[in-house]
Formats: C-alpha cells, structure tokens, sequence
C-alpha cells in the first residue's frame, strides 16, 4: 500500500512502556550504592574487595552455568544483585574465597538448578547465605566494631547473651557491628524509598514485615525500634523480601508474606537459638510463595464469588 | 463540580493525540471502494446487486435475513465491477463488492422520520435499514442493541465519549463539531429504550468535549467526567466506573439494565432516523508518521493507501500500518478497506517500531496490577504456555478484553495478549 513498505506483521499493542528487566535490575543496583559505601566506610577497603570478590563470582557463575544450561546468558543484571546483595550480609572480616565460593553456590544451586531467571524458588543470595552460615559457622560469626575492626558482638548477639540493648541512633545510623551492608537503617532506607518512588518495589512487603516485628517486640514487652533497627531486618525487608521471583505477585499476597517473615523473625529471635532470624524468614516465606499466589488471586471483574485455591 | 471516576488497574499511556486540533475534513471522493459484506458482529450479507450494476450513494448492496446482521450500502454512485472475497482489516477474508465511481455523487433519496411521532419499532428498523453498527470497533448490530430481550429492564443509557486509545480524536472531534446531533442522536435512542437516565461518559483529557456536551446536554443529557486513563473506553470499565456496576462475565451490559452507544454510532442513529442517511461514511483519525495527521470524513470501503496518501504520504521507511489504535489495533500487510469500525489509521515508522526480544517472567506482578478485569495474565501465560487449558478456565482466561494493558507494562517484553488468545483457543478446544 505504500512504496517499499515492509510490514512487520505483529499482535497488539503495538506501543510498549520504557520499563525493561535491565532497568530494573540497575535501578536495584543504585539503591543498594549507599549500603554498599558506608559499609565501605564503616568497616574499609576489605568490605569493598568482599563485594566486588562476590560479584564477580556472581557473574561468572551465571554464566558458566547457562553455558552448562544450554541457555543464552543475558548480562540483565540479576547475578550483580545476587552477588551485592550477598555480600552485602556477610561478616566484613570474612576471608575473601567465601564470597567467591558463595556467590557461585547462590548462582548455581539456588538458581541456575532450578532453571535460570525467573525460575527459583529461594532468594538466591539467602541460599547463599544459608550455605555459608552452615558450612563455616565460626566465621560467618566473627564481628567487628566499625574503624578500629575490635572484635565485638552485634547489637543482637549482645542482646541474646543478656547485655542489654544498643541505644537506637547507633542502630539508625549504622555505628555498631554487623553484616558489611546491613548495620545502617538509613542507608538501606535511602535506597528502598528510591525504589518505591520508581514503583519498582511494593510499599506493602517492608511495611507488613517491619510493621509485624514492631508490633509483636512492643506486645512482647520488648523495645520495638530496637528489634526493628538492628540486625539485618531492613536489607532484608526492603531488598529480599521484595525479589520479585521469590516472592508474591499479588498486593495482598505481598502483605501475607509480610507479615509471615515478620512473624517469623520474631518467633527465632523471642525463642529459637539465633539472634537474628532475616535470612531464615525469607527462606522459609519464599517456600510458601506458590500457596500464597494460589490464595490471594484478586477479584475477576463480573464473577461475583471468589473462587479460592487450586483445583 | 462533578466527581471523576475510574476503575480497577488500567495503563496511562502517552497520549499522542496529534490531530485534536484539526477540524473534520471530507475526504477526496474514492474512485473506487471495496464494501465488505461483513463488517459487524453477526451473519454475513448475501449481496443484493450483480456485477456490472449501476449504483448510487447509500442504495442497499447486501443484506441478510439473519437477526444479527446488518445491511451494507453503496458509497459512491458508479458501477459494481466485481464481487470476490477481500481482506478485512481484522484479518478474516470475506466477501466484499467492488465499486468503480462515476464522475457524479449522486445519492439515492432519503426520506426520515419524526421521533416525535415515530413508533419505536419504525425507528428500529430505520436504524436495521440504515446499516448502523457499533462504530467504536465491535460491530455489533445497533438495532439488536435497541431491541433488548423483554425481561431486561433497562434504565441507563451511556454515550461513551472516553476515546482513551491514544492518537485517535475521531470521537473527540464529534464532540466539538457534531455535539447536537449526538444530543439529539442521545434522545431518540433514550426513547427507543424507555429511559430518562442518559448519561456521557467522556474522558477528563478532552475538557473542551466536556464543556460542549455539557452546555449542550441541559439537563436531560448528563456528562460525566472519567479519569483518563486505558482502558476506560471499554463498556464494562465505563459502566463499572460511572454506575458502579459489574456486567456478569459471558454477559452484556443489558444484564445490568445498561446500553451504551459510542459517539459516532449515536451521532448516525441521529442522521438515520430524522434523515434516513444509510451508513455510507464515518470519521478516520489518519495520524503517526504521515506528513499532515488529520481527521477526515471518510466513505466506507476507501482503501487505507489513497487515505495516508492524502495526509501527504507516510514519513520515514514504514513498519507498521495499524486499523484502530496502538493498543487494540490490527497491523495490517496489504491495503485494506475502511469499515464502519474502522476509527483510526495509525502509521508507524521503523523509529516508532521496537522489536523487542522476549525473555524471562520475573514475576514482578505489573500485569496483574494493571489488569481491569482483575486477572493474573502472568499465570495465564504460564498455563497455556504449559497446555494446561484447564488452569486457564481456573484462572477465568475467558473474561479477558485484550486490552492489552498487560503486554504494554510487562518488563520482559513477553507478547501476554498474543499467548492469551492461543490460551482461549486451547479451552474452546476443551469445551467442545
């Protein structure tokens, strides 16, 4: 119909919104930059060689194991933020070959082996996590105190052996011992607030999960802004629970998982053997993600009743 | 002031509407036309004039016993030169009457009624004789809409004036220019259907539409401003967001008491009862990348090519031609042409046009969020993409719009709407 026209013959719509993965993925990336520089700045250069170390593995690892897939490896950006992000929760002291060897498990057995991007069931970087806590306990629990790096407790291993609470603007402001990126709440808060600014992360995930810690330390007669400051419940709760793949993709879903994890951390802190209780709640949470989707389906427009579950 | 309403999920799009400016202009006459025999929802028309027959403007060519059907007309005066089977620009083949123009335009003659006087049943069937369908993109027959089933009680009538597709103004320029006779076009269908209750539904990007109907509606005919927003066009989000009602899914809006008629139609029903003018042209938003965008008076059955050609040719190297909007529209690969639903003729250069390679669902739930029927498109890819017709059922693939909301917002660029109707395939499939 119009000279030299070569018509590409595609289904509607036929305009796209600008958001891509890869865009996401370096927003992520971006917010996570303040973490990242004042564990920096808190515990030194060896916290930046732990990161760029885990990473690097990271990377690597996914692509070694889409090549072993038979799969085309895309550089989106999702192995940086499983490599970041799991650094991020390591002791800054460790040795640099756990990152290494971390980031490569967290690749490869927590994604990769389920079937890539998208695939997974666990938060790849907890996997991680969990393996290395398993396998090298003692020094996935060797802490040290910012700038002078003396071997101290965290504020939560304080707490658990009975020495009282870690005044809160220590918390807030990250001053106390810790995972590389977890110990400022305002730091993870600047970068969770630009991400939900962009849209790129639902409010309702780290709103129900710090929301449950709050309310349920305070009922429990325990100072709630401490349990929510310390530890590492706002990387957690502001960039794991949020990881799309491992996590409701409905509102309500987002608030079921919320407020589970929260009542889980409260649950391992209050009364299990762990100070702390992030990592496993996530874990635990992701494995209910499937059930939860399967329960919060929202309502279908002219279907009067909400049919619930599966079959 | 009134208060704006919306509905569940929905996108916001770049508006794009280039042409809201331009004032309506009559086409050049077509030397030539190719009048479908199906252009509507419904049984096809048996053609009623042979090769080589003399025609004029608005004389019946094809017609059809059936109930859901509606007659087509001649749109310019000259002579039947073949009847073969041409392409939609929907993409279904179907019979199509070719017609060579004279050097005249002359017209049959029309004679109207009084909707005064008139009896319901006479206006219906002026309106049946007059070839109006759904001009907003469905088709379906307009008298079948006026003649609902006895046991629905119907008290509303909403003229949907949303246009929430971008860069099409078809609607919007109506408004402005032919505001009376859609008033008057408002009434007559009010009283066909019994109901005092009329309202407009018009979206708030279009203030100077809202004014005019408004000034124009007095108080029998009430404007209500709706949130811009895609796709509040759609009859079931329209009557969702200005009643509150939801239309039962496999239902139509007569189950919740409602008709709406798009602008355009109602603007035709007006010309087809007081004046007896068949369904011989309607307004085309001619825009994208042509050198002059415009609204143009179009007869039907004019080719797409002659229509860009009159908005100064295509700029750029062409990728895609697209009938309707860039949301719910079809890409066409041959010159089709304009039918009654054709509302938009939307040119797309290589600049505009971004193949885009699919990968991986992360999960990130954007469809589901935008979703105005409340669906989980990405479970519904998942399930179909698995042959699992039955989940899709599960999961009500079967009330989706393809509005397209979904694959618009979807990171991962996966073709949602596309994967959708292999879905509904599947479980008709399973149904029979």
């Amino acid at each position: 119909m119009i000279p030299g026209f070569k018509p590409l013959v595609s289904t509607s719509p036929h305009i796209k919104d600008k958001v891509s993965v890869r865009g996401i993925m370096l927003a992520v990336v971006i917010a996570l930059i303040p973490a990242t520089a004042s564990g920096v700045y808190l515990f030194g250069l060896h916290a930046l060689l732990v990161v760029v170390a885990s990473i690097t593995s990271a990377v690597i690892s996914e692509f070694l194991g889409y090549k072993a897939m038979g799969k085309k490896f895309t550089m989106d950006g999702s192995a940086v933020i499983t490599g970041l992000l799991l650094a991020l929760c390591l002791p800054p002291t460790v040795p640099i070959w756990m990152p290494v060897v971390g980031s490569s498990f967290a690749i490869l057995i927590g994604k990769c082996a389920f079937g890539g991007l998208g695939q997974n069931i666990f938060n790849p970087a907890l996997v991680g996590r969990a393996f290395l806590t398993l396998s090298w306990p003692a020094l996935m629990t060797t802490w040290v105190s910012p700038f002078d790096g003396v071997s101290t407790a965290t504020p939560l291993g304080e707490w658990h052996a009975g020495h009282g609470y870690t005044p809160v603007e220590n918390l807030f402001f990250g001053n106390v011992a810790g995972c590389i990126g977890e110990t400022s709440a305002l730091a993870i808060l600047i970068g969770g607030i630009f991400l939900i600014a962009m849209k790129y992360v639902d409010w309702r995930t780290p709103l129900s999960y710090i929301g449950t810690v709050g309310i349920l330390m305070w009922l429990l007669g325990e100072p709630p802004l401490f349990h929510i400051f310390a530890g590492g419940l706002f990387l957690g709760a502001f960039f794991m629970a949020t990881d799309y793949v491992t996590s409701p993709v409905t509102k309500t879903g987002r608030v079921v998982f919320g407020v589970g994890a929260g009542l889980l951390v409260v649950m391992i802190r209050m009364y299990g053997g762990f100070p702390e209780g992030v990592c496993y709640s996530i874990l635990i949470m992701n494995g209910f993600t499937p059930l939860i989707d399967r329960f919060t389906r929202p309502k279908v427009y002219g279907v009067m009743k909400k049919r619930e579950g599966g079959k | 002031m009134l208060m704006k309403r919306g509905f569940r999920g929905g996108v916001h799009p770049l508006p794009n509407k280039l042409t809201s400016d331009k004032k309506i202009e009559k086409a050049k006459l077509p030397s030539r036309v190719v009048i479908p025999l199906r252009q509507h929802i419904g049984a096809p028309c048996d053609p009623v004039v042979e090769k080589g027959a003399k025609v004029k403007v608005g004389q019946k060519i094809g017609d059809s016993p059936a109930a859901v059907s509606a007659p087509v007309h001649s749109t310019i005066s000259g002579t039947v030169s073949e009847i073969s089977t041409q392409l939609l620009p929907t993409g279904d083949r179907v019979p199509a009457i070719v017609i060579e123009a004279d050097d005249g335009d002359e017209w049959i003659e029309t004679k109207g009624l009084d909707p005064e006087k008139a009896s319901r049943e006479e206006m219906i069937s002026k309106i049946r004789e007059c070839g109006l369908v759904g001009m907003g993109g469905a088709g379906f027959p307009t008298h079948v809409k006026l003649n609902p089933p006895k046991e629905k009680r119907i008290d509303t009538l909403i003229i949907n004036g949303a246009e929430c597709e971008p860069y099409i103004t078809a609607d919007h320029r109506l408004m402005l220019e032919e505001g009376e006779k859609i008033i008057e076009g408002a009434k007559i269908i009010a009283k066909i259907l019994g109901v005092d209750n009329i309202l407009i539904g018009i979206e708030d990007n279009k203030p100077d539409a809202i004014d005019n109907m408004d000034r124009l509606g007095g108080e029998s005919v009430r404007v209500v401003p709706l949130k811009t927003r895609y796709p509040q066009g759609d009859e079931r989000h329209l009557i969702k967001a200005i009643l509150g009602r939801e239309v039962p899914a496999g239902g139509l809006p007569f189950d919740v008491g409602v008709v709406v008629q798009n602008v355009g139609t109602t603007k035709a029903i007006y010309e087809a009862v007081t004046q007896g003018i068949p369904l011989v042209e309607r307004v085309v938003t001619i825009t994208g990348d042509v050198k002059e965008s415009k609204n143009l008076l179009v007869r039907i059955g004019t080719l797409f090519s002659s229509l860009i050609q009159e908005c100064g040719g295509p700029v750029g190297n062409t990728r895609k031609v697209i009938a309707g909007g860039p949301m719910m529209g079809f890409a066409q690969y041959v010159d089709v042409p304009v039918v009654k639903t054709t509302n938009c003729i939307l040119v797309f250069s290589e600049e505009r046009v971004r193949e885009e390679e699919e990968s991986p669902c992360i999960r990130c739930g954007r469809c589901i969020e935008v979703c105005p029927m409340g669906l989980m498109p990405t479970m519904l890819v998942k399930f179909t993409r698995a042959k699992k017709p039955e989940m899709c059922l599960e999961y009500n693939i079967m009330s989706c719009d393809e509005c397209g909301c979904c694959a618009y917002v979807c990171p991962s660029k996966i073709p949602i709407v596309h994967v959708i109707r292999e879905g509904k395939k599947a479980v008709r499939r399973l149904k029979k």
